[in-house]
């Protein structure tokens, strides 16, 4: 009991105070942003990404990109930048692809396009199922970090629930297998309405490294609206809790 | 010859690869395992209309691998069962049947592995599989999955119980088949960011696996600094996951304090790996020819901060929680799986070694910098879950001390170059067999190259694929509401085992 209690306050506040204000450490890879200035066309970029996320122009999709920085490394004139912004959620898949005149300001200001409705509905509560379509438990560890005691997600009324039933909504990872889309379809199925559905991770957004693989089934995903892309390989938590907080603003 | 003696990451040539009858294979296995020898592959590969089907064991006291294979042609579609002499053999032979069609006669359950989508019989759906079914008055079945209440992969679980008592789980995969292995064939480019998703969990074990494979097929020798680097990040690994299931072993038994301290002590160790590589589970890190990051002085100092705290933190909340008796109450002899059926079944890693095997391939089949450093494999005895548990602590400890040495090593190399770069071609018509102890267990990847050097057949084995037979076994004749907590204790890989 003495040792729970001296543990206890051994370990003091994990909580990190200010979400919204926090800062990943430098390494970490967010935002890209391209400079076209210094860019000299010689496409190393486009051949070194293995998950085709950078188009002819030099525009990078977020929804592709797993952030393996293989692109910023390659590029002999430094044209790539990872930034370590890490709050890349978007309302919208056209907004995840970052050209040259994205900045981080743009950026923001486009990416999470929040409603009254959705405000009025979630903003105090959102209560989430979440489903892992083949996911390779990378965003599913990084989810359920978000509840520790560092993130604590709980605190902004923001939960996962264990039945779909008691959620206002999906939190997807993973790639959508063949084996699995009926269950995610089940699943979203018996979500009461009004409900969301938010991607998380690359696989979910477009398959990621699994994007041409045989055995996927992404119908679902063209079936229903997608209300938030959380993109990262895998998310970060910060991703994750700005993300929905933003959407819920 | 009947086999051809090969070692981990050591090339051979196909041609060298003995060609024996089934009949002749399966005697010279059974007389191998006689002597202690234990099987890391077993599968199918197509040539023209015939299937070759290699054979790949452990010999773990001499650090050696026995190659070996069988021809069946176009219109053989059965052999006899090893399974029925060897149950380590069940799910080797149920996934060469699944993906070829050739029956092992005498399998006792012979049931579908993955549904995967080059299985020989597309008729079968995951929706239909054939269950165990168990009649008595008393008895019912619990359903669970595929998706389950917490946020973790997809996978069914069918408990037939009396009461509460189990007496059986039979755990049904597949959900999570991504055709991994058909990804990395024929493939021109590298792709460890593929490798990376084998299991989002092993990271770093799978892209070393990997990488280690390539590299052998590339004839190419990385640098001493890109070595430690790896290693260094693969015991980074072992610790951060170790500390994770410590707090969801906690969790599990309601010692909420422990969930928590872990959950934060486990931050620290990844946000370490993201201070190396910018991931924080160590993406971006382990490529093909080295590593794609250094650690200087700075940063080796930081890290040796960070442990210091990690480990003062661990030792002291594993003390509180193992000085509680309702803790320990709930560990010990929960979920048992004894040595005879641990070996049965061919478990390995963790779970095999907290049910008192020796098994390790950092030291049975070393490469790299282990091979420089000798260390006693920690093994304990009682194969309940407080052993599983109880295992990861040490491991943990362990883990520590070896980073410690890398670290002090680290300065000697610091001109060292961390990516080799080269413009060999992988080696034709060659097999290369590589293996990893990750922290759950042992990785092991077989490369295979055609003559103009282009991998046409990946063979992946995660531990997981051995291991969810033994969390069927060790939840017998438990309550069911401990099926979480044994679950946690083996902590296995849906997509490790799917594919």
């Amino acid at each position: 009991m003495f040792d729970t209690l001296k543990s206890r306050i051994y370990q003091g506040d994990q909580a990190i105070p200010d979400i919204e204000k926090a800062v990943i450490d430098e390494k970490f890879r967010g935002l890209p942003l391209i400079d076209r200035q210094s860019c000299s066309n010689c496409n190393e970029c486009i051949d070194v990404c293995p998950t085709n996320a950078i188009n002819q122009d030099i525009s990078i999709d977020m929804g592709k990109c797993i952030f393996c920085g293989d692109c910023e490394r390659k590029c002999p004139n430094n044209a790539i930048k990872f930034t370590n912004f890490h709050k890349i959620s978007s309302t919208s898949r056209e907004s995840l692809i970052i050209d040259s005149n994205t900045t981080q300001e743009s950026f923001e200001s486009i990416a999470v396009k929040s409603t009254k409705e959705i405000k009025k509905l979630f903003g105090k509560s959102l209560k989430l199922r979440q489903v892992s379509a083949g996911g390779c438990n990378g965003c599913e560890m990084e989810l359920n970090a978000c509840s520790n005691v560092n993130f604590d997600m709980g605190r902004f009324g923001i939960d996962i629930t264990a039945s779909p039933r008691h959620a206002d909504g999906l939190i997807i990872t993973g790639p959508v297998t063949e084996n699995m889309a009926k269950a995610l379809e089940d699943a979203y199925l018996s979500v009461p309405d009004p409900k969301i559905i938010i991607l998380t991770g690359t696989c979910a957004i477009s398959g990621g490294v699994f994007q041409k693989s045989d055995v996927l089934k992404r119908d679902f995903l063209e079936k229903y609206k997608v209300d938030l892309y959380i993109p990262g390989c895998p998310v970060h938590p910060l991703t994750v809790i700005n993300g929905i907080l933003d959407f819920l603003k | 010859m009947k086999w051809i003696i090969s070692k981990n990451n050591q090339v051979i040539s196909l041609n060298e690869i003995p060609v024996l009858g089934i009949d002749e294979l399966r005697n010279e296995i059974i007389k191998q395992y006689k002597t202690d020898k234990r099987v890391v592959g077993f599968f199918g590969c197509a040539e023209y209309s015939n299937v070759r089907l290699y054979t790949i064991l452990a010999d773990d006291n001499k650090s050696e691998l026995l190659i070996s294979s069988v021809r069946f042609m176009a219109g053989e579609k059965s052999y006899p069962s090893i399974t029925k002499d060897i149950s380590a053999f069940q799910m080797f032979e149920r996934e060469f049947y699944e993906e070829f069609g050739i029956e092992p006669v005498g399998h006792p359950w012979l049931k579908p592995v993955r549904y995967s989508k080059n299985r020989f019989d597309k008729t079968q759906k995951i929706e239909n599989y054939p269950f165990f079914k168990m009649d008595g008055e008393e008895v019912h079945e619990v359903a669970v999955g595929p998706i389950h209440a917490g946020v973790i992969e997809p996978g069914h679980f069918r408990f037939m119980c009396n009461g509460e008592k189990v007496y059986h789980l039979e755990i049904q995969l597949g959900y999570q088949h991504r055709g991994t292995e058909s990804l990395f064939e024929n493939n021109n480019n590298f792709a460890p960011h593929l490798a990376e998703s084998i299991a989002g969990d092993t990271v770093i074990g799978h892209a070393i696996t990997y990488s280690n494979a390539v590299e052998a097929l590339l004839n190419i020798k990385i640098s001493d600094k890109a070595e430690l680097i790896r290693v260094l990040a693969l015991e980074l690994e072992r610790i951060a996951v170790h500390i994770g299931d410590l707090g969801a072993i906690s969790n599990d038994i309601g010692y909420l304090m422990g969930n928590s301290v872990f959950g934060a002590t486990r931050t620290l160790v990844i946000n370490t790996l993201l201070s190396i590589c910018g991931s924080r589970f160590g993406r971006g890190l382990i490529r093909v020819g080295g590593v794609a990051f250094d650690i200087d002085i700075e940063l080796s100092e930081k890290i040796s901060k960070t442990l210091d705290k990690v480990l003062k933190d661990v030792d002291k909340m594993t003390e509180t929680m193992f000085s509680s008796a309702s803790v320990l109450s709930r560990l010990e002899k929960t979920g048992t799986l004894s040595m005879e059926k641990a070996k049965m079944i061919g478990l390995v890693g963790i779970a095999t070694r907290a049910s008192g095997l020796s098994l390790d391939a950092r030291a049975d089949h070393s490469w790299g910098w282990y091979k420089k450093f000798s260390f006693d494999k920690e093994i304990l005895e009682s194969g309940d879950v407080f052993a599983r548990t109880h295992i990861r602590y040490k491991e943990i400890k362990q883990s520590m001390n070896i980073i410690k040495e890398l670290l002090n090593q680290i300065q000697d190399c610091k001109e060292d170059i961390l990516l080799v770069k080269s413009k060999n071609q992988l080696l034709g018509n060659s097999m290369v067999v590589s293996m990893v102890e990750g922290w759950r267990g042992e990785a092991v990847h077989t490369a295979l190259t055609n003559n103009e050097g282009q991998i046409f057949r990946y063979k992946i084995k995660d531990p997981s694929f051995n291991n969810w037979y033994g969390l069927a076994l060790a939840v017998r004749n438990n309550g069911i509401s401990d099926f979480p907590l044994c679950n946690k204790s083996f902590n296995l890989s849906y997509c490790g085992n799917d594919l």
